[in-house]
């Protein structure tokens, strides 16, 4: 098994890394380049847990191979605040209690941002079935969906 | 310690953010699998692809002979533990010896440098077995004649001549059953089977282990509760507890199923081999299906009622399987079933029998959804029989202050007929059901824990107060402890900070379960800040040179008592705490107990659904919760643990179950076809919290997580029955179930 | 383990014909990466086929559409040309997974996955939609339904993989729907679909009609509904004659996902109602 050398963007800045032919995206993120926001919940593109843009759009990042980064753009939830100014939907997790154990969030958030790219007002079943493949055992899904529709309010005005 | 009149709240009760909210939506919380040590070593385990074997042999040369192999443990690497069956079912759990008794069982384990070597090199171990007759039903295994899934196991109070898969017998309940049943003019006795789910936590087991040459050990891992995790992994082993020292991560969901070990002591016995940090990350796979399902059921309720609802007689008899293991899950599901009742005679009956399934291990409110879901139901299907209003004949049963109860506790203040006034009177019960909908109702009960627990406050210097308590915050409990601190101490929310200690820190507590630690863990901050407020009125009491008993703590200041005390201004914790080097050193309280009178938690829940009557799916288009929280400390995770569990509930009511091949293996060991709800699945999940105090809390706190996941079986039971016209007495209620009995074959 | 990334359909081809081991072609990776982790491939070179020429693009043809082997279906979504034509194909492929893999899952990768219960292919095979296979002998272009051959199983030979897939042009008062039955509302294999493609004529009598079900035999199964729909405005009888028609011709098998019983009496109430959708398109 040789390694081969990937150079791609994350959150903005340039990184390199060896990545193994069967490596995913996400073992990536998390043990070479230590961001360790993105979760395996699954490692099956079921659960959502491991949420990241690539190019522009959300995918799974346990469905991704690491090589596959080649030249590629790509955002993680350790990219989403402003330094220590919190992106709205940050904010809005917190104070609308929209998570509990939080193990989901990251990837929830990172979704959650790309929706509102794409639809700033987006209604409650828009938002529950853009969300549908990102498992939150603990809370319901009620507040997740008020938080990201009191950030989308917050973000329009 | 009763509650004299309602009290006034100045922090608790309020909404304010949580202290891991920042390091949770910026990706900083580290979890189970977050952490990384030098010389670090991957794990991965080899688990048994037959449902019952004896393994004749296991060939580990071709593993070790691997690059990068370090360490492989079998069964043979565990001392058996003598004199304790429970914990040596735990470590037979853990690494099966000459048996596999379900498909997942772990059999051996590989540490080496790569996560993908320790994966192939597992493959590698060649394992012999005799495959041996297996069985997975409930019924089947209590059948004359079944596969006998482990001989021996069968306990003194199980009558002779029954299969040998029954291992234990209970019995509650009080008053003349056949009188009972002679007063009533309907009786239905009524079958029912819940098939074992699982609690479906988004974080698979992750540990990081690490045993030095001088057998002192480091354990990192998700938990819910990591005394009892060093416990276990003590005594699987055969080491000293304070030789082990074990942190709890961030946990990524439990809900009842991180309350036993699996990974732990397979990574530590890995670590002490290799003489090197072992991290062990089970996937998604082995979690269903090697870690905690619920039990399996089979149910058979009677009850007998008059034309004008009131309830004569009830009796149920529990077959509940919790795999392979000894539980007595079904003494929980025996003593809950009938609780919301006020019952002259009432009598209820449990069995364990042994499954080729794995070991069932707690999944929030262990074996009461499911006898509640039989009581529910058949009560529901007599006031359908009877023509009654379901709401009206629950009030008219319905237990409240000294009851006695169906297990024999008598009860003290509690919100079962609040819930359900409230739900009577609440919009979504007045409103027309819509067109093609049906309308549902039923309760729920939990009994609500205490249990060991210990903490210790402390004031900093500066006027801050640290809480050190030693139960992982699964659902935002540091923020319910910081306000019952905040409160009692008076001083600002912002001001506390609580942390979760390590074993080394602190004395025993129990696991975060039986919904205690808001009610217990609150219990000893309190404790403990009144004892670090009598030191503190103590000193400003030696300031102004009068009586300590002179001097009370009003707002967060210390304040003479009365004008007889002499004239101080208030001196604040804040001033107090400033001048601690020179009155005597630093100031904390400290707690430790076992906190009882936890108070007994009931709910409501109302669920409008459509079933489309062509294909049998089920959508749920309202639901309400009712429930009594005692007082609700931070009301937006009250509503969130309301929220949460209901849902599970109707994962469990609709689509949720291990379906098995005749081979005994797990056909769905992933969440492609083991269906949890998802954000589509759902409408909002509307909440009724009911604040009766309960009188063993100082504020009125009670336990409210574990509550909502019982009534949503039978909520929906009742309301997916009464829109098809035929009763349904089998969960879950997947689309082929419910097309099948509305075509009426 | 190797990875390569041809930038030409014969390079790639060459690197697959010429692969002593186990090849295996990846556009959206969203079957291909599952596999990996369950163990159940290990191939020896996996080939990347998103960026060949034109592999990520939707363009005009005759009228129609070609779509490249590695456009996502999240692509087809934004096409409003495409959702305007063939309303059911891109419903079908925007059903597949969720959001994330909507960002990278493929129809030409759904249709290579060979799955009876593949979402957008029922769908292309109403659609007539045809796939364009390169290989070490050049292109051919082949009618999708004989792509998969069985559970897992393509007609593709050794060096041949799909470049894009072409979706024809649409005559006036035509469309298309596709229905799957789930338990849940999404995250979910289909447990049995139907796809219905309708042409009317002037007076909104169907002209032409076809059916393809999901899930309800080893490969999709295209029924002829002739019969039943054409020279009908689609009336209950016509609707019953269909749905009966569907439900004849669905030969499942009992799983994990839904029994025999089951998927016959559903694929033909899915049929019945993505015909209604499909008329109501077409009539518009």
């Amino acid at each position: 098994m040789t390694g081969t050398l990937v150079t791609s963007k994350v959150n903005g800045d340039e990184v390199q890394f060896i990545a193994d032919p069967g490596e995913t995206l996400l073992d990536v993120l998390r043990y070479k380049l230590n961001l360790m926001g993105a979760k395996e919940g699954c490692g099956t593109g079921d659960c959502g847990a491991c949420t990241v843009t690539l190019n522009g759009r959300i995918v799974c990042s346990c469905l991704v191979l690491g090589v596959e980064a080649e030249g590629a753009t790509i955002g993680t939830i350790e990219g989403m605040a402003d330094g220590n100014r919190l992106h709205p939907l940050q904010q809005a997790f917190i104070d609308h209690a929209a998570l509990q154990c939080g193990i989901c969030t990251p990837g929830i958030l990172v979704a959650a941002q790309k929706l509102l790219e794409r639809n700033p007002d987006p209604t409650e079943e828009e938002i529950r079935y853009w969300l549908a493949g990102n498992l939150c055992r603990c809370t319901g899904y009620d507040k997740i969906v008020r938080a990201v529709q009191a950030a989308a309010a917050q973000m329009r005005a | 310690m009763a509650l004299d009149q309602p009290r006034k709240f100045k922090y608790v009760g309020t909404r304010p953010a949580r202290p891991d909210g920042i390091d949770k939506v910026t990706g900083r919380a580290q979890y189970g699998n977050d952490i990384t040590a030098p010389g670090m070593l991957w794990a991965k385990v080899l688990r048994s692809p037959h449902a019952h074997a004896r393994i004749l042999s296991i060939d580990t040369s071709a593993a070790e002979a691997l690059p990068g192999v370090r360490a492989i443990v079998t069964g043979a690497d565990f001392p058996p533990i003598e004199g304790d069956a429970g914990m040596r079912d735990v470590q037979l759990n853990c690494m099966a010896t000459t048996h596999v008794w379900y498909e997942g069982h772990a059999v051996a384990a590989v540490a080496a440098t790569s996560q993908a070597i320790a994966n192939k090199a597992a493959r590698l171990i060649k394992v012999e077995y005799e495959i041996l007759p297996h069985v997975t039903d409930v019924d089947a295994a209590m059948a004359p004649g079944a596969p006998v899934v482990r001989e021996g196991q069968t306990m003194e109070n199980v009558p002779a001549g029954m299969s040998a898969n029954v291992t234990y017998h209970s019995e509650f309940g009080h008053g003349d059953l056949a009188a009972g049943f002679a007063r009533a003019d309907k009786i239905i006795e009524r079958n029912f089977r819940t098939a074992a789910t699982h609690q479906g936590y988004i974080e698979p087991q992750a540990c990081l282990a690490s045993m030095t040459a001088d057998g002192r050990g480091e354990l990192w891992t998700c938990t819910q509760g990591h005394f009892y995790f060093r416990t276990a992994c003590a005594a699987i082993l055969g080491i000293e507890a304070s030789a082990l020292r074990v942190t709890a991560s961030e946990i990524g969901g439990g809900f009842g199923g991180k309350t036993q070990v699996w990974a732990e002591p397979v990574a530590l016995a890995l670590s002490k081999k290799a003489g090197k940090p072992v991290k062990l990350t089970m996937t998604r796979d082995e979690v269903f299906r090697g870690t905690g399902p619920t039990v399996t059921t089979s149910i058979t309720c009677k009850i007998g009622m008059t034309k004008d609802g009131r309830i004569t007689a009830g009796e149920a008899t529990l077959r509940y399987s919790g795999g392979a293991f000894h539980t007595g899950t079904c003494d929980m599901g025996a003593m809950a079933a009938f609780a919301s009742y006020d019952l002259d005679a009432v009598r209820t009956y449990g069995w364990n029998v042994l499954t080729n399934r794995p070991k069932e291990i707690s999944y929030r409110a262990p074996g009461a959804p499911q006898a509640i879901y039989a009581v529910e139901s058949t009560i529901d299907e007599l006031c359908q029989l009877l023509n009654l209003d379901p709401l009206d004949v629950r009030i008219k049963n319905a237990a409240k202050a000294g009851t006695k109860s169906s297990y024999g506790v008598v009860f003290e203040e509690m919100g079962l007929l609040a819930a359900l006034k409230a739900a009577k009177a609440h919009p979504h019960w007045n409103s027309p059901v819509p067109e093609g909908a049906s309308r549902g109702v039923a309760c729920g009960f939990w009994f609500n824990f205490g249990g060991n627990t210990c903490v210790s406050l402390n004031i900093g210097t500066d006027g801050t107060v640290a809480v050190s308590e030693g139960n992982p915050d699964i659902g935002g409990s540091r923020a319910s402890i910081s306000l019952m601190a905040a409160e009692e101490l008076g001083v600002p929310y912002e001001k506390v900070r609580t942390v979760i200690a390590d074993t080394g820190t602190l004395g025993y507590n129990d696991n975060t379960d039986g919904s205690r630690v808001t009610f217990a863990v609150g219990l000893a901050t309190i404790r403990a800040a009144q004892e670090a407020k009598k030191d503190m009125m103590r000193r400003a009491a030696a300031i102004w040179g009068i009586d300590a008993e002179a001097v009370e703590w009003v707002d967060g200041a210390a304040v003479p008592a009365g004008p007889n005390a002499g004239k101080f201004p208030p001196m604040t914790l804040a001033e107090i705490a400033a001048q601690s080097f020179q009155t005597g050193g630093p100031i904390a309280g400290h707690c430790d107990f076992q906190a009882d009178g936890a108070g007994v938690s009931f709910g409501v829940h109302i669920a409008d659904v459509a079933v489309d009557q062509e294909t049998g799916k089920t959508k749920v288009l309202r639901y309400t919760v009712f429930q009594d929280a005692g007082k609700a400390v931070h009301p937006d995770y009250v509503e969130g643990q309301m929220q949460g569990g209901a849902v599970q509930g109707i994962g469990m009511a609709l689509n949720e179950e291990y379906i098995y091949s005749d081979k005994g293996v797990i056909l769905n060991p992933g969440f492609l076809d083991y269906r949890i709800p998802v954000a589509s699945d759902m409408p909002m999940i509307e909440t009724v919290i009911l604040e009766i105090p309960n009188p063993g809390h100082p504020y009125g706190v009670r336990g409210v997580g574990e509550t909502p996941i019982v009534p949503p079986l039978a909520t929906l039971t009742n309301a997916i029955s009464r829109g098809i016209g035929k009763r349904l007495y089998e969960l879950p209620m997947s689309p082929p179930r419910v097309l099948k009995a509305i075509k009426g074959h | 383990m190797r990875y390569a990334r041809p930038e030409t359909p014969a390079e790639a081809s060459r690197l697959l014909a010429a692969e002593p081991g186990l090849a295996r072609v990846m556009a959206g990776g969203t079957d291909l990466l599952v596999q990996l982790k369950s163990g159940l491939v290990e191939p020896d070179l996996i080939v990347d086929i998103k960026h060949l020429p034109g592999a990520a693009m939707i363009t005009r043809e005759a009228g129609g559409f070609r779509i490249g082997a590695a456009v996502p279906n999240q692509a087809l979504g934004e096409d409003r040309d495409l959702v305007a034509a063939w309303p059911g194909v891109v419903e079908a492929a925007s059903l597949i997974g969720s959001t994330q893999v909507q960002g990278r899952a493929t129809i030409a990768g759904n249709l290579c996955n060979a799955s009876p219960a593949g979402d957008s292919v029922p769908a292309l095979v109403a659609a007539g939609a045809v796939a364009r296979v390169t290989g070490p002998n050049g292109e051919r272009d082949v009618p999708v339904q004989q792509i998969p051959t069985g559970p897992g199983k393509t007609s593709l030979a050794r060096g041949e993989f799909i470049t894009s897939i072409l979706l024809p042009a649409r005559p006036a008062r035509a469309a298309d729907a596709y229905l799957r039955f789930i338990p849940r509302t999404e995250m979910d294999i289909a447990v049995c679909s139907a796809a219905v493609n309708l042409e009317l004529d002037g007076k909104g009598v169907v002209a032409r009609a076809r059916v393809a079900l999901g899930a309800v035999a080893a490969t999709v199964l295209e029924v002829d509904v002739s019969a039943a729909l054409v020279g009908t405005r689609l009336d209950d009888a016509a609707l019953d004659k269909l749905a009966k028609a569907a439900s004849a011709a669905a030969k499942p098998i009992s799983d994990k996902r839904g029994t025999v019983e089951f998927r016959t009496h559903v694929v033909g109430v899915l049929a019945r109602r993505a015909a209604r959708i499909a008329y109501e398109r077409a009539a518009r």
